[in-house]
């Protein structure tokens, strides 16, 4: 570590990339997979909340979404951190990435649902299918394959929000890489590092998406 | 099939010779908006009768389908299944709104086709038959399935079984959507235009089922068609509509041979 005039050194890349890597897998990429899990989840709830639930409820629904999807991912962050104290962060971080995230993919799936044409509805009513099976066994699967672009591409998005876990303590990669630079005095290798993992990443589940999408694609003549 | 214990509700439903009548409209009149599909409608179909009815677009008879499958609901006046109330009835000159439990065991005495199929393009062919008798009727999954094939042999399929939808010709998917209707065993098959949508060239096929359908089985149909070939060896009764009402009625050689009404001369020499 002898070249340090240099703006790029070798040795601290090769000594940071193990932690940054480690770091990734077991903080930035779990957080990830719970969050969407969890947005997905929430979100589909949400959408089918908003439609099947008698006015009030889900005029309150709306709301509370609108409320989240205006106000930043940080600030809610430090407002679940400051109010729920005893709550470990990385669990809080987790639950409030993918609560905000949820607000974005009900609207997706409100949009997959609306896509659903009214003769299927008809169909269904045609043959007195029930309420929940129209759901599960018709309308949502119709509305998924319709989402699943748009959901993938919210979860990259999530995925690459994850440093914001950073401003409640959590360290995930980014954090980590900053850590190394302020021990080592050297910023750009870990940073840089940093910002390499999520751009291959975020590369990898992108051609994952697609494939997965093509998967679900209705198999045409 | 297991009767709903049903509201009682006023009014004679036997017709004069003691028959309950399939379907009966009293005094129905259907608006959208300000526009009124149909007048103050009066109409009887007996069990096993086939009745189609024709008339100009816009003259109200795909509406009469959408109202006995309870896709729509009527403004004014009811309708009766086997003499029982379907969506609602009249008291003391009050409606009386039905359950949706009771709607939903109308509705499984009723069976309907669409112009656009509406088949499940997320399930393959013999899960968009099967679908219904098993979660619906409560048939179980081999029972289903051997109904569900007896029915694609009879629309000529027997080897789509596994296709989806959108593997298919158009002819194909309202064969399987024919047979999908079949398969909840209805007592009443509505037909709403279904060769409307369909290449000149496979209409026959499709019309061939379901004189086939009308042969074979005693299921009451009431149909909605520009096929007056079809509408003249298939039915019993013709009623032509023109403007929410009734025209004319009569049987097939009635109408189509000696119309009364100056509006179903003109009707028929434009179509035919």
């Amino acid at each position: 570590m002898n070249d340090d005039k240099s703006i790029w050194s070798w040795d601290h890349a090769l000594a940071v990339l193990p932690d940054l890597l480690w770091t990734f897998l077991t903080v930035t990429l779990i957080v990830t997979i719970i969050g969407s899990a969890i947005a997905a989840v929430l979100g589909l709830i949400i959408a089918l909340g908003r439609r099947t639930s008698p006015r009030p409820v889900a005029g309150a629904l709306t709301l509370v979404m609108n409320f989240i999807r205006m106000t930043p991912l940080v600030v809610q962050l430090l407002f679940a951190y400051y109010v729920f104290t005893t709550v470990p962060p990385i669990v809080l971080g987790t639950v409030i990435i993918g609560i905000h995230y949820a607000t974005y993919m009900a609207e997706v799936y409100r949009a997959g649902i609306d896509a659903v044409p009214p003769g299927q509805w008809e169909a269904t009513t045609a043959l007195s299918m029930s309420p929940a099976r129209t759901w599960t066994a018709v309308i949502i699967p119709q509305a998924l394959r319709a989402t699943l672009p748009a959901l993938a591409n919210y979860v990259i998005s999530m995925f690459k929000d994850t440093p914001f876990l950073m401003v409640i303590t959590v360290t995930e990669l980014v954090r980590e890489a900053q850590l190394y630079g302020g021990t080592n005095f050297r910023y750009v290798e870990a940073i840089t590092l940093a910002g390499l993992i999520f751009l291959a990443a975020s590369l990898l589940s992108s051609v994952l998406a697609r494939r997965l999408e093509k998967k679900l694609e209705y198999t045409t003549a | 099939m297991n009767t709903p214990p049903l509201d009682t509700h006023t009014g004679a439903i036997a017709l004069e010779d003691g028959d309950v009548p399939a379907i009966l409209f009293d005094k129905v009149e259907k608006r959208f908006g300000d526009h009124v599909v149909l007048h103050d409608l009066d109409f009887t179909v007996r069990r096993g009768d086939r009745v189609t009815l024709i008339g100009p677009s816009g003259s109200g008879k795909t509406t009469i389908l959408r109202l006995v499958m309870t896709l729509e609901e009527a403004d004014d006046g009811y309708i009766l299944i086997d003499g029982s109330p379907l969506t609602h009835f009249e008291r003391d000159g009050k409606r009386v709104e039905l359950k949706e439990k009771h709607k939903n065991e109308m509705r499984k005495r009723i069976g309907m086709v669409f112009q656009q199929f509406n088949l499940f393009p997320n399930m393959t062919v013999i899960e968009n038959i099967i679908e219904a008798p098993v979660h619906v009727l409560g048939l179980s999954k081999q029972e289903a399935l051997a109904r569900g094939r007896a029915l694609l042999d009879k629309v000529g399929l027997p080897d789509k079984e596994n296709a989806h939808p959108t593997q298919l010709s158009g002819g194909q998917q309202q064969r399987v959507a024919i047979a999908r209707a079949l398969a909840m065993e209805p007592e009443i098959l509505l037909l709403d235009e279904v060769t409307s949508a369909l290449d000149p060239e496979v209409v026959g096929e499709v019309l061939n089922i379901l004189r086939d359908v009308a042969r074979d089985t005693d299921v009451t149909m009431l149909i909605v068609t520009h096929e007056m070939q079809f509408a003249r060896d298939v039915s019993n009764r013709v009623l032509m509509f023109d403007s929410g009402r009734i025209v004319e009625e009569g049987t097939p050689e009635a109408i189509f041979s000696d119309p009364q009404e100056q509006r179903t001369r003109d009707f028929l020499s434009a179509v035919l």
